[in-house]
């Protein structure tokens, strides 16, 4: 399956981009996820190891399972207001 | 009913209190941010927020619906700007009306407070001397429980990196 990962802030310019599709096993869990951008390297690799995150736009854990065409955002520490 | 929103453009405060108000109600509050022209000492120029912004619209319309659970009253309405401000603009506007002013005061309180905690919005701040820098954040908690972050660890290190590092 394939899941889309948004970037915002901080992090997006670290690493230089504010989106990527990333492709899954079935049941991959956020954290699955986490990991497999962290293994990229360059700015991933300074990802948190567990990043606040949103999926299809709710606040999700490291143990939520995603499903193919799931939007995934990384979240840095909020600053609105 | 209330209301609220994600823009870009200005944010014209009177609009926004126009929104509120009913016959029964005898107070109205509002609540504005706005952009200063220091932080911690430093002379800043202006403000750049950042957001996401379909999330951001369902985040700030559920808090809303929250904070008029709470106060008994719809008569709420809440935008938050995104994009370039300058110094003295209107980034978040909150208005309220209930019947009592101490309600109307606790909505607003509670509006700003949880726009705090969890509007993924993020700000830099662009700073005289041409430096800019994104301001450190809160660690959003996850609305219904759950904080989110597994091990507990604090998500924090790229959060307040410079701007061309």
């Amino acid at each position: 399956m394939e899941v889309t990962v948004l970037l915002f802030a901080a992090h997006r310019e670290r690493i230089g981009r504010a989106n990527t599709v990333v492709s899954l096993p079935e049941r991959a869990t956020v954290g699955t996820l986490l990991s497999e951008l962290r293994s990229r390297g360059g700015g991933w690799a300074d990802l948190p190891s567990a990043p606040a995150v949103a999926v299809n736009r709710s606040y999700a854990n490291v143990d939520s399972e995603l499903s193919d065409g799931d939007e995934v955002a990384l979240i840095p520490p909020v600053a609105g207001g | 009913m209330t209301w609220s929103d994600i823009t870009i453009d200005p944010i014209d405060p009177s609009a926004i209190v126009e929104r509120v108000g009913a016959p029964e109600d005898g107070a109205v509050a509002l609540f504005l941010g706005t952009v200063r022209n220091r932080n911690e000492g430093r002379p800043v120029g202006g403000m750049e927020y950042e957001g996401y912004a379909e999330m951001a619209r369902e985040q700030l319309a559920a808090i809303v619906s929250e904070a008029a659970a709470r106060a008994g009253s719809d008569r709420i309405a809440a935008v938050h700007r995104l994009g370039e401000l300058a110094v003295g603009e209107v980034s978040v506007a909150i208005a309220v009306s209930t019947p009592h002013r101490a309600e109307a005061f606790e909505a607003a309180r509670h509006v700003i407070e949880e726009i705090k905690k969890r509007l993924p919005v993020w700000k830099r701040e662009r700073y005289l001397d041409g430096e800019s820098e994104w301001l450190e954040g809160q660690v959003p908690v996850a609305a219904g429980g759950g904080d989110g972050y597994g091990d507990g660890s604090v998500p924090n290190r790229l959060s307040a990196g410079r701007a061309g590092e």
